[in-house]
């Protein structure tokens, strides 16, 4: 069977501009190689500047910003469109090739309805009338699993949520009947529950259209679901390229069975969880225009463990830490730390009792000073609680950024200067700074790669069993929760569903939100997609 | 404790999901008048305050105590503040402003025919400006960070950094003086034909198209470049649209509503701000009308001459505002 596209020894370049130096020309993809089959799906995985989403706008023959194909060639149907000519390649794009973005909210114009855009294409290549593509997108958004199909078409991008942006997308892509379609982390800004019926959704259509597809991801169990053959990506390399059962069974390179590997459990057995450190009781909570967010939420963290808070975007999880850090006070309950009663508010809090309770945020970049250099970000707690200067607080830093595993040559550098991981581990070392008994984690790791979260959780669990200091540690993720967590409290809408011990969370019997999200969870293993879909099936067919 | 707000919060937020636009538009409105009529107690106050008298003026050499105290019983200004605020109040809301003290004439009659003129000239400019600033802005973009988007922002910066007497000043030594194309002064009158009312016109239009160009131009320019780097632009490159169907109907919807909020504000400008500009050139609108009114205290004519201005101002953001409102998907269309 001849190849449907072709890739052959693909080089792409950049040019960049570092602040305060001339423009650079850097090469991103150094000669990559692959073939893909008719209605055959190849998963390209890699962390952040692996290359794999620009190979996969390459199939496009498109570059973003000021990327640019240097060399090799795209081979679609036998021919090279990377020698095509601007009408030409027009000609492909949106016909034979079409592209799902990650973020399908930025992606869909906000001033047209949705059935326009999906079938835009279709009708400006002239494939279709607009009666049949007005069908075809009726049709799409049915297999999909959208709601109302027939009328999904008239709503706004607005008017819909992420998971069925989603999805509109994909029909969007579908569309035109196209020959291969570029997924671009299509799941990932999704909520996990949503994400599993997307995939569904995707896997689904892919099956009854018999379009190829390139699926790019950073998740490589996500990717085992829905993939013929996987390649393993790394900084414009290939590490390893074969069918998925091989990659994910018997991975032959080392970063590869890191991959596979990662986020095992990091805890050992279950402690004794009588001694509370911070108490959370019968928490309410309401933002200023009358919304309430939080509805009588009680837990606590244990002395020296980790308490895993999980949730689902707008479940309430990073309004309980404002609520605990006193950024906002609740309108009823109270939280007591060490036997103290907190002020609900930050400014009438104590400083020991501020610097006793710290925080780390999602995005590092955004919570450092960037014209500050991490020996000020991280002294500056040295002398705000502590009144250290001068060659102690320089000394004191470095210890700080020794137990970070970064080191003394890092002392004169600024955040832009270092990578997210690094970014991160400072701002744990700025946390620590202050000699916290409890750290609370705004989802300090889900805007990093796979190994380099790991490493972060490594050293998290290491401090905790130095220090004995406590976490409050928000995620959605419920593999980290495994890793990590003495105990978990789920929250759904607000409200807290499940809260005990890790071991009694997240065995049986279940909470009935728990267990949704808990197998929602993709799993690296094949088949498992098909295996919760044939029990759900089962299930809804015994209701 | 639960804030005692709360329901009535809850109770607008519940009125907001369900008619956004109309909460938003009646809002709006009601702010708007609220500001004029806070605009209005400040104009009376602040003239109020001025030093200076009508009487003391009016007399000249000759006030003696007695005449002065007989022209202020005349006009009523013995009374309190309060009395002549509310009487001049509610003959504004029924359109009329009193009578001139200098004339005797009714302000109404005579704001009527400058503004007239003030508009006339208003419209010109910016029949002239919109359209040049917003084709400057498109080549702009067309050459970003090339030469030609480097003239045009030098420029119109340039423009718009003199002050608009000097550029007034400056047209005038070129193009009366010393090349003799223009008309100057630029006075008009009831019956002058069509011809020469254009010529007198034209440095005075020039002057408020050169203030108010730069400024439009460089909105069109950040807005509609901020609408080309969006993803829905990549979107529609990559369904294989060619860039001038891309942007007419992709990028066009999404930038009118920034330039159409800055059209506005320009041309509030050009009605307010041509006070400065008439002066130059002698030129019989509104803002000569209120400055020669300011120079004798003839205080009817400035409080309606600032009150009328004020209302164009307020009315031009106020409209400004709800395009920009009725431009956005999301409060048409609510969920």
């Amino acid at each position: 069977m001849p190849d449907l596209l072709s890739v052959r020894d693909l080089r792409i370049g950049a040019t960049i501009f570092p602040p305060g130096e001339d423009p650079q020309d850097i090469d991103i993809v150094h000669g990559i190689s692959f073939d893909l089959q008719k209605g055959k799906v190849l998963g390209l995985i890699g962390e952040s500047g692996a290359g794999k989403s620009t190979i996969g706008l390459a199939a496009l023959a498109y570059g973003r910003g000021g990327v640019r194909i240097t060399g090799g060639e795209v081979l679609l149907d036998g021919k090279d469109i990377l020698s095509m000519n601007k009408k030409g390649i027009r000609s492909i794009r949106g016909a034979r090739v079409c592209y799902v973005a990650q973020s399908a909210a930025a992606s869909f114009n906000p001033a047209h309805k949705l059935g326009d855009q999906v079938i835009e294409s279709s009708i400006e290549h002239g494939l279709m009338t607009r009666e049949e593509a007005r069908k075809r997108a009726d049709y799409l958004f049915e297999i999909l699993g959208l709601p109302d199909p027939h009328n999904f078409g008239d709503r706004y991008p607005h008017q819909v949520s992420g998971g069925q942006l989603q999805r509109a997308m994909t029909a969007m892509a579908l569309c035109s009947n196209p020959e291969l379609i570029v997924f671009d982390e299509p799941t990932t800004a999704l909520d996990v529950t949503t994400q599993i019926d997307v995939l569904a959704a995707i896997k689904n259509a892919i099956e009854k259209t018999g379009t190829a597809a390139l699926y790019i991801t950073h998740d490589l169990a996500v990717v085992a679901q829905i993939s013929d053959d996987i390649m393993v990506l790394r900084n414009g390399d290939t590490v390893e390229y074969g069918p998925v059962k091989q990659i994910i069974e018997n991975p032959r390179q080392d970063y590869t069975k890191a991959l596979v590997n990662v986020r095992q459990t990091k805890l050992a057995e279950a402690r004794d969880q009588s001694d509370a450190l911070l108490k959370v009781e019968n928490i309410s909570a309401a933002y200023g225009n009358g919304v309430q967010v939080l509805h009588d939420v009680s837990l606590h963290v244990p002395r020296g463990q980790t308490l895993a808070v999980v949730g689902e975007s707008g479940s309430g999880k990073s309004t309980l830490a404002r609520v605990i850090t006193g950024l906002l006070p609740p309108f009823k309950g109270k939280v007591t730390f060490v036997d103290e009663e907190l002020s609900a508010e930050q400014k009438k809090r104590s400083r020991d009792h501020l610097r006793r309770i710290q925080l780390i945020y999602q995005m590092a970049d955004t919570a450092m000073n960037p014209r500050q250099t991490v020996g000020q970000i991280i002294g500056r707690p040295l002398q705000f609680y502590f009144g250290m200067r001068g060659a102690a607080r320089k000394a004191k830093v470095i210890e700080l950024l020794d137990e970070i595993e970064m080191g003394e040559t890092f002392y004169d550098r600024y955040p832009a200067e270092l990578s997210g991981g690094q970014k991160q581990r400072v701002a744990i070392a700025r946390a620590l700074a202050a000699k916290p008994e409890l750290i609370l984690c705004d989802e300090p790791t889900s805007a990093l790669d796979p190994l380099v979260a790991e490493g972060i959780l490594d050293l998290l669990m290491r401090l905790q069993k130095e220090r004995q200091v406590s976490y409050l540690f928000i995620t959605h993720d419920i593999a980290i929760v495994r890793a990590i967590a003495d105990s978990v409290a789920v929250m759904l809408q607000g409200k807290l569903v499940d809260f005990g011990p890790r071991s009694e969370v997240l065995n049986p019997p279940f909470d009935d939100y728990t267990d949704l999200l808990l197998k929602s969870v993709p799993e690296m293993k094949l088949g498992w997609l098909e295996n919760v879909l044939a029990t759900r099936k089962m299930e809804s067919a015994g209701h | 404790m639960a804030n005692p707000l709360a329901g009535v919060y809850a109770a607008r937020h519940r009125l907001k999901e369900s008619h956004p636009l109309t909460v938003l538009i009646v809002e709006r409105l009601g702010l708007s008048l609220l500001l004029l009529w806070a605009v209005s107690v400040l104009i009376f106050a602040g003239i109020e305050a001025l030093p200076g008298d009508f009487a003391q003026t009016y007399l000249g050499q000759s006030a003696t105590p007695q005449s002065i105290a007989n022209i202020r019983a005349d006009l009523g200004l013995d009374r309190p503040i309060t009395t002549r605020y509310f009487e001049w109040l509610g003959g504004v809301v029924q359109g009329d402003f009193g009578n001139s003290w200098a004339s005797g004439a009714p302000v109404t009659e005579q704001i009527t025919k400058r503004l007239g003129n003030s508009l006339f000239l208003a419209f010109f400019a910016a029949a002239i400006s919109v359209p040049l600033a917003v084709g400057l802005g498109m080549v702009a973009v067309h050459y970003r960070n090339r030469i030609p988007d480097r003239v045009i922002n030098i420029l119109s910066l340039a423009a718009i950094s003199l002050p608009e007497f000097f550029i007034g000043y400056l047209l005038i030594v070129f193009f009366a003086v010393q090349l003799g194309v223009a008309t100057f002064p630029s006075t008009v009158y009831d019956g002058m034909p069509w011809s020469e009312r254009m010529a007198a016109i034209a440095l005075p239009t020039a002057t408020l198209v050169m203030v108010v160009l730069a400024h439009m131009m460089r909105m069109t320019r950040a807005a509609i470049i901020s609408v080309m780097s969006s993803a829905y632009m990549e979107t529609a490159e990559l369904k294989g649209l060619g860039a001038f169907k891309a942007i007419v109907k992709h990028a066009a919807p999404n930038a009118i509503a920034p330039i159409v909020n800055v059209v506005a504000l320009n041309l509030a400008y050009l009605v307010v701000g041509v006070v400065v500009v008439e002066v130059v050139f002698v030129y019989p609108g509104m803002g000569q009308y209120m400055v020669d009114a300011v120079t004798v205290r003839d205080m009817p004519v400035v409080q309606a001459c600032g009150l009328i201005f004020a209302a164009v101002y307020i009315l031009l953001n106020m409209v400004a505002d709800l395009v920009a409102i009725i431009a956005n998907p999301r409060l048409r269309h609510p969920r």
